[in-house]
C-alpha cells in the first residue's frame, strides 16, 4: 500500500528525515518509535502532505501511484487520514458540520450521491456510541473548548467516519490518562481489517499495550534505525532507547569505514 | 461539498457582480454646492419652509465646518481631500408625471432591480418583505404599502412623508442626530434628497420585514439619503438595508443620516448588507461611506440593536450608536466588517447609558485581508445617574497574510462606580494548522477559508434576518475572493 524509498526531508534547510525506508502492506500495523526530535511527527505530517516540509530526494508510492504529486486534499480523499498529536480548534464551525462536510467531499471524490442531514446523523451517532462519546460533541464547534481528551477522541471519531485505508496516528495516546486510552485503543481497534493498513507514532511503549503491532520501527536522527516485531516495543520499555543508538553509532562508523 | 458552499466557490471566482450602469436619462443639479443648490433641491421636492429653513441652518454649520477644517481626521484612514464641489448633490431618473403605480416605473429601472436579485413587480415580491427602492437620489418605488397601511405601519419614501405626515418628520428629524452634529451629518442634513420613512404605531408588531434598497446609477453623484424610523410604544419592526454602486474610477461619496427612535417597551432590529463598489484590486475607485447611524432607547424597556455586515467601499467611516436613556433600555451592536484589496474600515459603535439598569452588547469581528486596514473604534459612556449599567464588549480580529492590518480603539468612560464594563478582544491569524486541519480532511482550500471564516463570523450572521443571513455569507466569499494564494 505505501512503500517509502530512500526518503530525505528538510524544513527550510534542516534535514529532518535522512533516508527512511519503509513498506506498509494492507492489513498491517507499523509502530512507530523514537526518542523526541527523531523526525517521528514529521514523518508523520509529511506523508498526510503537509507542505512546510520539502523533499531533498526518495520517493513514495501509495497504491502504486506518486504520493508526492498529490496534494493534502487529494491524500486525503485518496484515503489517507493522520490524527493528529495537536487537534486544532476551528472556532465557530459546528462539529457535525465539519464531519459531514469531510465525508461528503470524499463521498463525491467516489461518485457516490452526498449524506443528507439525517442519514449523516444516524451514521456518526453509531459511532459516537462506540467510542463512547456524549452527542453534545455534535454542536460544538470543531476541537472548541474540549479536553486533550476529548480532542483525540473526536479524531478517532473522524477516522471510523471517513474509513481511510492508511491511517497514521500520530501520538494519539499523549495527554490521554487510562480510561481514555482504553477507549481509544479500542476505537482503533476496531478499524483494523485486512484492507487497511495502520502507522501508529508514539514515544511510549504503553500504547502498544493496547494496539498490538505488527512490526516496531525505531526512528533516531532522521533514520530507522532498528526494526522488528512488536517484542522490540517491549524491550525499548525495558532498555531505554540509549543502547540502540549506540548500537547504531558503531554501525555507521562501520558503514562509513566501508565506503 | 453542500449546495451553499459550491454557490460560494461559484461566487469567489467572480469579482463585484454589481458593477454595471443602467442608461437612464436622468435630472440633474449642476456640480457643486452652494446655498442655491439646496434651495433647488428642497424647490424639487417642493418641501415646506420649515424645511428649507433646516437646510439651510444646516448648510450653514457644514459652511462653518469646513472653513475651520473640522472634517474628522481621527480615524485610521486616508484619502486624498474631498473636493466639495466636484459632486453633484441631486440626480433623480427623469420621469414624465407622476408615477400612479409601480407599472409607470422605467422598464429600466425595474430592470435594475431584478438583476440585483431585488424584485419590485408585485407577481415577483419577495416573499414577506417589503422594499423601498432608493435609485440615486430619490426613492423609485415601495412595495407592499397597502398591506402595511392596514395595521397602521407607514412605511414610505422620506419625500412622501415630508408630504403626508409632516407632522411626524418635523417631530424626529434630527432628535437624534442633530444637523451639526458632525461634518458628514451636517452636509447630509443641507443637501438629503431621498430615503426611507417608517412609522411603527403603539403596540404593532410589523408583520413583515422592511428593506430599502439603495443603488448609486450615476456618476459623480453623491447619495445622501435620509432614513427616519419611529417604533411607539410596545411596537417591534426589523428593518434591513442593502446597497450597490457602479464600478467606476473615480470615488464616489456615500454620506447618510440614520436616525432610530424607540420608545417605551418598543424594539428596532436593523440590519445592513454594506456592499458599495470597493474599488479594484489596486486600489481605485469606490464608495467613500462616511455614514452617521444612531438610536435613541427613549422609553423604559426599550432596545435597539444594530447588525452590520460591511463588505463594500474602499473606506468605511461608520459608527452605529444608542443612546440609552430610557431605564432598562437594551443596545446592541453586531458587526462584521471585511477589508480586502486596498480597502480601510474604521468602524465601531457608541453606547451611551444614560437610564438606571441599561444594558449594552458589543460584538464586533474584523477581516483583513491583503493590503486591508481594518480598525474597530467603539466608545462605552456609563453617565453618573446609570445606576447598574452592564457593557459587554468583544472585539475579534481575523488577519489573511501579512500586509493587511487590524487595529482596536476601545474608549471607556465610565461615572457611575455600580457599573460593570467587560472588554475581551482578540486578533488571530487564519492559521495555516487550521487550514492544512480541513484539507487533510479531504476539504478543498477554498472551502476550507469560507467555512473557517464564517465560523469566525457566526455569533453575527445568527443576529441577521435568515435569508439576509444567506446572503451575507456568498457576500463574504466574494469579498475575500483571492485572499489565501
Amino acid at each position: 500500500m505505501l512503500e517509502i524509498k530512500k526518503l530525505h526531508v528538510k524544513i527550510d534547510e534542516t534535514p529532518i528525515l535522512k533516508g527512511i525506508d519503509l513498506k506498509v502492506n494492507a492489513g498491517e500495523v507499523h509502530a512507530i518509535m523514537g526518542p523526541n526530535g527523531s523526525g517521528k511527527s514529521t514523518l508523520a505530517q509529511f506523508l498526510a502532505g503537509r507542505e512546510i516540509y520539502n523533499v531533498i530526494s526518495g520517493e513514495v508510492t501509495y497504491q502504486g501511484k506518486n504520493l508526492l504529486d498529490l496534494s493534502a486534499e487529494d491524500r486525503a480523499l485518496a484515503g489517507i487520514f493522520l490524527a493528529f498529536q495537536y487537534p486544532v480548534e476551528i472556532p465557530g464551525v459546528n462539529n457535525t458540520y465539519f464531519l459531514k462536510a469531510a465525508l461528503n467531499a470524499k463521498r463525491k471524490r467516489q461518485g457516490l450521491p452526498e449524506l443528507d442531514a439525517v442519514d449523516f446523523l444516524k451514521l456518526v451517532k453509531a459511532k459516537m456510541a462506540h467510542l463512547k462519546m456524549d452527542e453534545k460533541f455534535l454542536q460544538r464547534g470543531v476541537n472548541e473548548g474540549f479536553s486533550g481528551g476529548e480532542k483525540k477522541r473526536n479524531e478517532i471519531l473522524q477516522m471510523a467516519i471517513l474509513e481511510p485505508h492508511l491511517c497514521i496516528l500520530d501520538e494519539t495516546d499523549s495527554g490521554l490518562d487510562i480510561d481514555a486510552l482504553r477507549i481509544v485503543a479500542e476505537g482503533v481497534n476496531a478499524l483494523r481489517s485486512p484492507d487497511r493498513a495502520m502507522i501508529v507514532v508514539t514515544h511510549y511503549q504503553r500504547l502498544l499495550d493496547y494496539i498490538t503491532p505488527d512490526f516496531v520501527h525505531v526512528l533516531a536522527g532522521g533514520r530507522i534505525v532498528k526494526s522488528g516485531g512488536k517484542e522490540l516495543a517491549l524491550l525499548l520499555e525495558e532498555k531505554g532507547y540509549s543502547w540502540i543508538l549506540e548500537q547504531d553509532k558503531h554501525s555507521s562508523f562501520v558503514a562509513g569505514a566501508s565506503l | 461539498m453542500t449546495g451553499s458552499n459550491a454557490s460560494i466557490r461559484e461566487l469567489t471566482e467572480k469579482s463585484y457582480q454589481y458593477g454595471f450602469v443602467t442608461a437612464i436619462e436622468s435630472d440633474n443639479a449642476p456640480m457643486g454646492l452652494s446655498e442655491e443648490i439646496v434651495r433647488f433641491i428642497s424647490f424639487k421636492k417642493n418641501e415646506p419652509q420649515w424645511l428649507l429653513d433646516w437646510r439651510l441652518k444646516a448648510y450653514r454649520q457644514w459652511c462653518q465646518l469646513l472653513e475651520n477644517e473640522k472634517e474628522p481626521m481621527w480615524a485610521k484612514v486616508h484619502h486624498p481631500k474631498i473636493d466639495f464641489n466636484q459632486i453633484i448633490y441631486y440626480s433623480a431618473p427623469k420621469q414624465k408625471k407622476q408615477l400612479a403605480s409601480l407599472d409607470e416605473v422605467d422598464p429600466e429601472i425595474l430592470a435594475t432591480y431584478e438583476k440585483l436579485g431585488i424584485p419590485l413587480r408585485e407577481q415577483a415580491k419577495l416573499a414577506n418583505v417589503a422594499v423601498d427602492a432608493v435609485f440615486d437620489s430619490v426613492s423609485v418605488a415601495t412595495t407592499f404599502k397597502d398591506r402595511l397601511a392596514k395595521v397602521g405601519v407607514i412605511f414610505c419614501s422620506f419625500s412622501e412623508a415630508v408630504q403626508k405626515h409632516p407632522e411626524l418628520v418635523q417631530k424626529y428629524l434630527g432628535s437624534v442626530v442633530p444637523a451639526g452634529d458632525n461634518f458628514y451629518a451636517a452636509l447630509n442634513s443641507a443637501v438629503f434628497s431621498d430615503g426611507s420613512f417608517c412609522y411603527i404605531p403603539k403596540g404593532v408588531r410589523c408583520p413583515m420585514e422592511l428593506s430599502t434598497y439603495f443603488r448609486i446609477n450615476s456618476a459623480n453623484t453623491g447619495q445622501f439619503e435620509r432614513t427616519l424610523l419611529i417604533a411607539e410604544e410596545s411596537s417591534y419592526v426589523s428593518y434591513l438595508e442593502g446597497c450597490t454602486a457602479p464600478m467606476r474610477d473615480e470615488n464616489q461619496l456615500h454620506a447618510a443620516v440614520v436616525e432610530l427612535i424607540a420608545l417605551d417597551h418598543a424594539e428596532i432590529k436593523y440590519s445592513t448588507v454594506q456592499n458599495w463598489y470597493p474599488g479594484d484590486e489596486n486600489g481605485k475607485g469606490g464608495i467613500y461611506n462616511f455614514v452617521t447611524k444612531r438610536g435613541a432607547c427613549r422609553g423604559k424597556k426599550s432596545k435597539i440593536s444594530w447588525t452590520q455586515v460591511e463588505t463594500g467601499s474602499a473606506i468605511t467611516w461608520k459608527y452605529p450608536s444608542v443612546i440609552l436613556q430610557g431605564d432598562d433600555s437594551v443596545g446592541e451592536f453586531y458587526s462584521v466588517a471585511v477589508t480586502n484589496h486596498y480597502q480601510q474600515a474604521d468602524t465601531g459603535t457608541k453606547m451611551i447609558h444614560i437610564g438606571k439598569n441599561t444594558s449594552s452588547t458589543i460584538i464586533s469581528k474584523g477581516i483583513s485581508a491583503g493590503h486591508g486596514q481594518n480598525s474597530y473604534r467603539g466608545l462605552v459612556r456609563i453617565q453618573k445617574g446609570a445606576e447598574n449599567a452592564r457593557n459587554y464588549s468583544q472585539c475579534d480580529s481575523l488577519i489573511f497574510g501579512n500586509q493587511g492590518g487590524a487595529h482596536t480603539f476601545p474608549y471607556i468612560e465610565v461615572k457611575n462606580n455600580s457599573a460593570q464594563v467587560e472588554h475581551e478582544a482578540s486578533t488571530s491569524k487564519i492559521s495555516e494548522d487550521q487550514l492544512f486541519y480541513c484539507r487533510q480532511r479531504g476539504i478543498a482550500t477554498e472551502d476550507a477559508v469560507s467555512m473557517i471564516v464564517n465560523g469566525f463570523c457566526k455569533s453575527v450572521f445568527r443576529k441577521l434576518p435568515m435569508e439576509f443571513a444567506v446572503e451575507a455569507q456568498k457576500l463574504l466569499g466574494v469579498s475575500l475572493e483571492g485572499a489565501i494564494g
